[in-house]
């Protein structure tokens, strides 16, 4: 990839704060930068299409340290779970043989596990090397007959959103618009319902969280295509561009694809997250909009009443437990305000919201939720924002989990809304499972009992400061 | 604050009591050179064997009286006599604890009035250290209890002139629901502020499990002496672990005037903090650097793990004294305690932090866990079938345990032992998936079915 392309993808057109006064992604600063690169961004976007084989072509450090680690779950195939790798060595790269051994590390893929595609993902040390893993894919594709993707996303290309975009991007070069949907299955829906196929973008199925919403669509008569990609399958991003309306879910990650689709196909798309009552609500109505099919408005809305409703009697006690509490969230892009606007929902008050990933529109969307003068920390310095945290008087700090923790040894209730969590947010049974981790947090008694200092510790902290002095 | 209910069943199924003569038995094996005596019919005495020789997986020094038909009904004196007789000229135990069971005491045995014509007629170098545990009462805890009580009562003397004094021995009561592992832990932590302690009993030193040069012996191999139990009267400090030993606690207190500190168990943070304050008081000296590490590590182990742990429900069937020292530790990590049951009657229990304490069997806990849709069984080894139909793990605690290996071995006390505990609670609670089931949906696409359209190729 070559530093045209890269900056085109940096220069998303479709995003809104894209306009003369900043262009583009900011670069990371050498010393003081946190978070994933362009292969880390562009694996953790292809990686949950579940029946394909993900081969990571580089040193052991690039799969080494990533495979299996992500919660994005599968209802069928577990093959992507694999960790694939060429394992480059030294002796591999003073050779040259990092292509031959890519070409024979996707038949021996193909061979054994029979995936309906490979996926290939360049690396830092063979796209210094030159290697052409376009070329190789391109081979063994017609050699082993299985599509194999190649992934050009070096990490020293950029951040982990770079990342995102050229996955978006490959997917939609190599792989969207290969196949026609299959036909609906028979009798899967009442009588009377026109079936309308959506795509849901962005969506990674975290803890299986995806699995609370999915019904709803079922419900509605609004067949998923594709998620793009928790739970995917490979055919069913083919398909993607038969869509009648897309929804981009985590904020400008794949915000390409949408877009591409809207040109190309005329697929109308929005944004939006299903955290929190309110913005679950919210998407079953914009893709009802973006339809604009009237029996399918009145029947999202008759679904939102009765799902509010449900959902709003089960938070009941958990709200009691809450009213009052202080938050800090710090998270980037989307979830530094879809979060905002759970919580409010839930009387927590958020006292500060983290933006390092976020855009100049979710910074509009924070002060939209939080007021003009809403505390935004682009710091990703961790102890400035454990500090922050203390300053605040916060009860609890909302973050990904690298942040954890830096938050428990500060003695600070924490709740991981990242991907590596243990549990499912999504959709409004998500938010009550919300609800109720952040209650058992910020009620933990754990919290007392590490700031109790019996006599004893005190001498003991009071000799030791005197042995240093 | 909780409410003590007693099972009105007329049947007590899958028991959780264990008798009080075994609890008995158990202390005295934690004496240096001592054998067990159970006066009574010889299938207490082979039950017992068979059940601490499973649990420890050790040779269990235990002998019995076995009382025949004929002593049963004419009076059992003699053979108690013979009994005494045999096991110190066989075996030259220091100590004899003769233990009584339910078929003495229903008998009207006056043991106390054997031993004293048995005194007048030999000049014994054993101690025999007699205890009534009849099993139609209390448990293995309260008889353990009352076996330390008798121990105390036999082999400390009365000291009205005030003792000299030995400034850096303490003293600890160890309680049943310490293991061996437990008692050695504490040693090691007493002995971390330069102070000698004398334990009674000393589990760690006889049923540890250590393959001594003397091989099989058929007393016990190691315990408290006789000597160090003489001599607690002249320490600084008595530590009693355990609320059964109350009383046992106010005998050598009166016996010996020497100041104790009662804790409940030794797993709770709060009660960590007190012993150790204890020790630092007692000494003079400094808290050493690593105990102050070792409570950090717990702080850690607390805050990394509360998201498993926290708010999760637990079902515990336990003498008294372990349901409250591991009830006191959930306390601290959030986790809930839903069911309890005990098999006897204690006044610690009202302590606990549930609505209800039921004193009943392994059925009415595992009715209650069921009830209360507990996600945890903690409990002997026979709760493992109540663990099995209700679908959720156990965790072994107290006695016996015959179907694992390591309960002697295993630490629960101290910062270190609460920390084992808590990473066991989080791994068992470890939420993978989460429990949100596969959704699979009825429109999803079909492409292996019969109209399934092909493909285009693929554009590399």
């Amino acid at each position: 990839m070559n530093q045209t392309e890269i900056q085109n993808l940096l220069d998303e057109p479709a995003c809104t704060h894209n306009t003369a006064g900043k262009t583009g992604c900011s670069r990371s600063r050498p010393g003081a930068t946190q978070g994933g690169c362009a292969f880390d961004g562009a694996q953790i976007a292809i990686l949950p299409i579940a029946d394909a084989a993900h081969i990571v072509h580089g040193p052991i450090g690039c799969a080494g340290s990533s495979w299996d680690l992500r919660g994005s779950n599968s209802s069928g195939p577990q093959l992507y779970r694999l960790g694939m790798t060429t394992e480059l060595s030294d002796v591999d790269v003073i050779m040259g043989r990092g292509e031959k051994k890519l070409f024979h590390a996707i038949r021996r893929a193909v061979e054994r596990y029979q995936p309906q595609a490979v996926f290939v993902y360049g690396t830092c040390v063979p796209a210094m090397q030159g290697d052409d893993i376009e070329a190789v894919a391109r081979d063994a594709s017609q050699r082993w007959g299985v599509p194999v993707i190649p992934v050009d996303g070096a990490g020293f290309y950029g951040t982990k959103s770079l990342g995102n975009r050229i996955a978006g991007e490959t997917l939609y070069r190599h792989v969207i618009g290969t196949r026609e949907p299959a036909p609906l299955p028979q009798g899967a829906v009442g009588h009377g319902i026109t079936v309308h196929d959506v795509n849901l973008i962005g969506e990674y199925n975290i803890a299986g969280e995806f699995w609370r919403v999915a019904p709803l669509f079922d419900e509605l008569g609004l067949r998923i295509l594709c998620t793009l990609s928790g739970d995917a399958r490979f055919r069913e991003v083919q398909t993607m561009h038969r869509a009648e309306a897309n929804m981009v879910v985590c904020s400008k990650a794949m915000l390409n694809v949408a877009r591409h689709l809207r040109e190309d196909y005329g697929t109308p798309f929005f944004e939006g997250s299903f955290y929190g009552i309110a913005d679950t609500s919210q998407a079953l109505r914009d893709f009802a909009k973006a339809i604009g099919d009237p029996s399918l408005s009145v029947r999202t809305e008759l679904l939102i009443l009765r799902e509010e409703n449900r959902a709003r009697a089960a938070l009941e006690p958990w709200r009691e437990r809450l009213a009052g509490k202080r938050a800090l969230i710090f998270s980037g892009g989307v979830k530094s305000w879809s979060v905002v606007s759970a919580l409010q929902d839930l009387g927590v008050e958020v006292i500060a919201t983290g933006t390092e990933k976020s855009t100049e529109e979710d910074r509009a969307r924070i002060r939209e939720l939080m007021g003009p003068n809403a505390r935004m920390i682009d710091d990703n310095d961790q102890s400035a924002l454990i500090a922050t945290c203390i300053e605040s008087g916060a009860d609890i700090l909302i973050a990904g989990g690298r942040y954890l923790y830096a938050a428990l040894k500060a003695r600070l209730a924490f709740l991981d809304i990242n991907h590596e969590r243990d549990f499912g947010y999504a959709g409004y049974g998500g938010f009550v499972e919300l609800a109720r981790q952040l209650a058992l947090a910020v009620h933990s008694p754990v919290w007392q009992r590490v700031r109790q200092e019996p006599r004893w510790v005190r001498a003991s902290t009071r000799a030791a400061l005197l042995e240093e002095a | 604050m909780a409410r003590i209910v007693q099972t009105s069943k007329p049947l007590s199924v899958n028991p959780l009591r264990v008798s009080q003569p075994m609890g008995a038995a158990l202390a005295f094996l934690g004496l240096s050179r001592s054998l067990p005596l159970e006066h009574g019919a010889q299938g207490c005495t082979a039950f017992s064997k068979v059940f601490f020789t499973r649990h420890f997986r050790e040779p269990i020094p235990l002998q019995t009286t076995a009382l025949d038909m004929a002593s049963t009904v004419l009076g059992s004196d003699e053979r108690l006599q013979e009994g005494l007789a045999t096991v110190i000229d066989g075996h030259h135990p220091e100590v004899v604890g003769l233990i009584t069971t339910g078929l003495v005491e229903m008998q009207g045995a006056d043991i106390r009035r054997v031993l004293r014509s048995f005194h007048a007629e030999r000049c014994e170098s054993a101690s025999v250290v007699a205890v009534n545990t009849p099993d139609t009462l209390g448990g293995l805890e309260s008889g353990y209890a009352l076996a330390v009580e008798a121990i105390i009562e036999a082999l400390v003397p009365d000291s009205v002139v005030p003792a000299a004094q030995r400034a850096r021995q303490v003293n600890l009561l160890a309680g049943s629901m310490l293991t061996p592992a437990d008692v050695e832990a504490i040693r090691e932590w007493i002995e971390g502020f330069g102070l000698q302690a004398v334990i009674l009993p000393d589990l760690a030193d006889s049923l540890d499990g250590h393959l001594t040069p003397q091989g099989y012996t058929t007393l016990t191999t190691g315990g408290t002496t006789r000597q160090e139990i003489a001599a607690m009267g002249r320490s600084a400090l008595t530590l009693v672990i355990g609320d059964s030993l109350g009383r046992a606690a106010d005998l050598l207190q009166a016996r010996t005037g020497v100041p104790d500190l009662r804790l409940p168990g030794l797993t709770a943070l709060a009660d960590c903090d007190a012993f150790v304050q204890a020790l630092a008081d007692v000494s003079g000296r400094p808290v050493p650097a690593r105990i102050l590490r070792q409570r950090e590590q717990l702080l850690d182990a607390m805050v990394d793990s509360y998201v498993p742990v926290g708010g999760t429900r637990i079902a515990i069937g336990a003498d008294a004294d372990q349901l409250v020292a591991i009830g006191r530790f959930l306390d601290d990590v959030g986790a809930r305690l839903v069911a309890a049951v005990s098999p006897c009657r204690s006044a610690a229990l009202e302590a606990l932090n549930i609505k209800e304490v039921m004193i009943g069997d392994f059925e009415d806990l595992e009715e209650r866990a069921r009830e209360t849709s507990a996600q945890l069984l903690i409990g002997n080894s026979h709760a493992l079938q109540s663990a099995e139909r209700l679908g959720i793990p156990l965790l072994r605690a107290g006695f016996p345990q015959y179907d694992h290996y390591g309960a002697a071995a295993r630490l629960w006390v101290g910062y270190r032992g609460a920390r084992q505990l808590l990473f066991e609670l989080a791994n068992l609670f470890a939420p993978r998936g989460a429990g949100i089931a596969p959704y699979h949906s009825p429109l999803r696409q079909d492409f292996d079915g019969a109209a399934a359209p092909s493909a285009r190729s693929i554009t590399a």
